[in-house]
């Protein structure tokens, strides 16, 4: 399956990129993305768990399965205001 | 005709704009909380200020916390403004404005409004200090629980 993956601000930073589209097996999980990018980016591991994910904007856990067009975000601790 | 506003913007916030667009003859109170540049981070001079967000999702999102406001309180309308790109010390961040037919409901409800705003709106800042150095601001990942 073809998703897109987004990156903002400190997670963009170290990804290089705030988009991109990425292929996955089927039945991938948030989990297993995160896998694949930490292969890629070595310090994505450490970053990953202060990170939030959301799958067509709405908030997931690390369990959601992941379907063929999702939007997937990874989103750093907010701070807006 | 008032109504809800939940927006991302580029353009510098106009906080009369808002106002109005909340305010109803039915109305008795309009709550507004401005979030506005400081020149320092507890000493350190600040430049400016960039912020970032995911829009689409910003924007759903505070379209939410107007839902959990309107079950919560009395109020009429609700509208939220959050300004993205570079900003200038003193310049607006965030714009809360809500009107009520009586005071109390729109005074708490615009205080939850922007504390909700702080723990589930995909945006960030970034602070860029006057001697020279930057970075993104990372808010309370304790926010997690209560997204």
């Amino acid at each position: 399956m073809n998703i897109k993956v987004l990156f903002f601000a400190s997670c963009r930073d170290l990804i290089g990129t705030g988009e991109r589209k990425m292929t996955l097996p089927d039945g991938a999980t948030v989990t297993d993305l995160i896998s694949k990018l930490a292969m890629e980016q070595a310090r994505f591991t450490d970053m990953a768990p202060s990170l939030m994910v959301s799958v067509n904007q709405a908030y997931v856990e690390r369990d959601a399965k992941l379907q063929d067009g999702d939007e997937v975000a990874f989103i750093p601790p907010v701070s807006g205001g | 005709m008032a109504g809800d506003v939940y927006k991302i913007q580029d353009k510098k916030i106009k906080p009369d704009a808002l106002y109005n667009a909340v305010l109803a003859d039915s109305d008795g109170a309009v709550t507004t909380f401005a979030g506005v540049v400081r020149d320092n981070t507890k000493g350190r001079g600040t430049s400016y200020l960039v912020y970032d967000a995911y829009r689409d999702m910003a924007e759903k999102k505070m379209r939410e916390i107007g839902k959990e406001v309107k079950e919560k309180w009395e109020v009429d309308c609700v509208g939220i403004l959050h300004r993205v790109g570079r900003l200038e010390i003193g310049e607006i961040s965030v714009l809360i404005a809500i009107s009520s037919p009586h005071r109390k409901a729109s005074l708490e409800a615009c205080h939850y409004a922007i504390d909700r705003l702080k723990q589930t709106v995909p945006i960030w800042k970034k602070e860029v200090w006057t001697d020279g150095g930057e970075a993104w601001i990372e808010g309370d990942p304790s926010a997690l629980a209560s997204r």
